[in-house]
């Protein structure tokens, strides 16, 4: 690479994952995905660079990365926990369900408890729809839930 | 030989705990000193009884479900390795009415076997369809899929024998297989089950499009709301190329073909084809129109199949056993089976393979035993958020690709959701243009602002400002998002608006037109 300057950390992590998956076909969603798991988010720095690399416009990267539900600029909490919102869920209470663990962590769909702990996202349908409702606490899958089992797993993460 | 268990690796079986079953199996039977091995199968489909453990016997498999960690010592004091009689138990397995009343074409294997196996997956019919695929012409095999009658089990139901000779047809440098793993509709975990259960089928099916349409390349393209079916398949696909099933040769043929398993990033929309094509070249998921169709200018202008994970599985079997046996199972113009996903509120949720042809009666009730709650069914959604809501009224209608449509529904899936009398259909059709808002990939404005919309009026309504303005109004609306839609997210998403109007007026305060129903 012929980069004069000095790269930081995150355009050293990034420019990796961008050699590593540069030659498949249509390799930006594997790239951003690389860089999402390794950085728990895709900064700023780490978008020029994919888009000077892969010969694309910042807006093109930035589009893309918008345009997914799960990409993120900013970090998350050190846990995300997914629950839930789609039908078949609901004909189990999901969506009480839902508002309970909103009122007891004391955050709203994509935000953060305070202590920085977990991060509250909704997911439409993780496929478990005979044992609803579902959730998934970072890659656990979790089925059959209710609010005390809900908290006990995200008391039971530091 | 010691001690033979079943415990699954499926994600839902896993989500209610299988992984700490297995540690007690583990722990206690070390404890006790007794020589055994645990296989890690796909799930049979019976989810209320997960995590279901078998046990192998003289008299065949016995099954345990649903157990927990503090059944375990218990169960083996009562004998669970001779398969004793305990309230767990539900004799065994080949027995079991849910399952005897099935016809497992596409889930042949899936629960039975090891996923990862490919000892296991031979000794099971496993490769025959290939191998019987290599000896004929691409020609003769496209002929024999069109001739079995298989539809695309996506939802559009489109046959997959035309859409194959459309790209065997076409010249292309490059041709493409790409599998849409994209199963984003609530209700539906088909394709799931099977990546999880029984990869190599899925893997096999690829294989025989790809020599079908002179493709050497596939697409495997999935959610990353799955990520067992993610590994378990990226798994398979490295051992189907060790053993030499794909790579320069398949099988020693002289036919190429290789694959890779590739992640979405939360994005309905991109269940939708084209929009998945867009997305597997690393664009927003935004949908094209069309034609061009993707037979002709598809993955990167090349010409590409798109076919669901269920009709690639079905491949297999169909070349295995021949057009005939496949297309004599099912209804009319709906040939084969159907994994029918019996889902939400309902007392046995699970996989139910069968023929075309039961109603939703049968299906509710007599398999799925009715609501888990105890309370009357008022409703099930067919077809995923998309799809229609029938009220029992409507219960006598066959599953059936065109039954359906002739009732203003879809079967899209095959997922049944299940709601019992509490749900409250006004917020159902709110939610359906709130996901419809949340998803639309922006292209089109029927969709894009359309969806909005709806849930404003629908909003007005419930809240009784002009109900019976704002019931035109929406009406209106739902006939714009059909007719002008680029895809069938905003040109469905009327459907379970519609419907829920239509069948449960009460429910939207209407005086005139609750009268009118009754």
């Amino acid at each position: 690479m012929a980069l004069q300057t000095q790269l930081s950390e995150v355009e050293q992590q990034t420019f990796a994952i961008i050699e590593e998956l540069r030659f498949r076909e249509g390799p930006l969603l594997p790239i951003l995905q690389g860089v999402q798991q390794k950085l728990g988010c895709i900064p700023e720095d780490a978008l020029l660079l994919i888009a000077s690399e892969l010969n694309l416009s910042r807006a093109d990267v930035y589009g893309t990365m918008s345009f997914y539900h799960e990409f993120r600029q900013e970090p998350a909490g050190r846990h995300v926990l997914k629950v839930c919102r789609a039908e078949a869920c609901q004909s189990m209470g999901g969506e009480k369900l839902a508002n309970d663990i909103q009122s007891a962590l004391g955050v709203s769909w994509h935000e953060t408890t305070a202590d920085g702990k977990v991060t509250l996202e909704p997911v439409y349908c993780l496929g478990l729809c005979a044992c609803a409702p579902a959730a998934m606490l970072d890659g656990d899958l979790h089925g059959r839930l209710d609010e005390p089992a809900v908290l006990e797993l995200v008391e039971g993460v530091k | 030989m010691g001690a033979v268990l079943y415990i699954p690796c499926d994600a839902a079986a896993l989500a209610v705990g299988a992984d700490r079953v297995e540690c007690a199996f583990s722990e206690e039977l070390a404890r006790r000193n007794v020589e055994f091995e645990i296989i890690r199968n796909g799930s049979r489909g019976m989810h209320w009884l997960e995590p279901l453990v078998e046990v192998e016997t003289e008299r065949g498999r016995v099954a345990y479900g649903p157990v927990t960690p503090a059944d375990v010592a218990g169960l083996l004091d009562g004998g669970l390795l001779d398969g004793a009689d305990h309230p767990l138990c539900h004799g065994l397995t080949e027995d079991m009415a849910y399952l005897k009343k099935q016809t497992r074409l596409t889930f042949s294997r899936c629960g039975i076997t090891d996923p990862l196996s490919l000892t296991h997956y031979k000794q099971h019919h496993g490769f025959l369809g290939l191998q019987r695929a290599l000896k004929m012409t691409p020609a003769e095999i496209v002929q024999e899929v069109t001739d079995s009658g298989l539809r695309g089990r996506g939802g559009a139901g489109f046959p997959t024998g035309v859409k194959w000779n459309t790209v065997l047809k076409v010249q292309g440098e490059q041709k493409y297989i790409v599998c849409n793993a994209d199963e984003g509709d609530s209700g539906t975990f088909s394709d799931r089950m099977i990546m999880e259960g029984d990869p190599f089928v899925l893997i096999e099916g690829m294989a025989i499009a790809g020599i079908a349409v002179g493709a050497t390349k596939g697409y495997i393209y999935t959610r990353s709301e799955y990520p067992h079916a993610v590994a378990i398949m990226r798994d398979a696909i490295e051992i189907a190329r060790k053993a030499g099933i794909l790579g320069d040769t398949v099988m020693g043929s002289p036919y190429a073909f290789d694959m890779e398993v590739r992640m979405g990033a939360g994005a309905y929309v991109c269940g939708e084809e084209t929009s998945l094509l867009n997305s597997l070249e690393g664009k927003r998921g935004i949908v094209r129109a069309k034609p061009p169709l993707p037979a002709i200018e598809g993955l990167f202008g090349l010409p590409t199949v798109v076919n669901n994970v269920m009709s690639l599985a079905s491949v297999p079997i169909i070349m295995d056993r021949g057009a005939q046996f496949y297309r004599d199972y099912g209804v009319g113009r709906s040939h084969g089976t159907i994994p029918i996903q019996l889902t939400g509120n309902i007392k046995h949720g699970g996989l139910f393979e069968t023929a075309f042809g039961l109603t939703l009666n049968e299906l509710v009730y007599d398999i799925g035993g009715g609501t888990l709650s105890g309370r009357p069914v008022k409703a099930v959604q067919v077809g995923g958020p998309l799809g229609a809501y029938f009220p029992p009224a409507l219960f006598d209608t066959i599953f059936d690709y065109e039954a359906f449509a002739a009732r203003d529904g879809m079967i899209g899936h095959a997922g049944i959701v299940v709601f019992d009398d509490t749900v409250d259909m006004l917020k159902q059709a709110r939610f359906a243009m709130e996901f419809c808002a949340i998803e639309s990939c922006g292209k089109c404005t029927p969709c894009r602002i359309g969806s909005v919309r709806g849930v404003e009026v629908i909003d007005r309504i419930g809240r009784g400002d002009q109900p019976e303005e704002q019931v035109e109004l929406l009406r209106d609306l739902c006939d714009t998002m059909k007719m002008g839609s680029l895809c069938a997210l905003g040109g469905f998403a009327p459907y379970p608006v519609l419907s829920s109007l239509n069948h449960f007026p009460q429910d939207f305060h209407l005086k005139s037109l609750t009268e009118a129903a009754e």
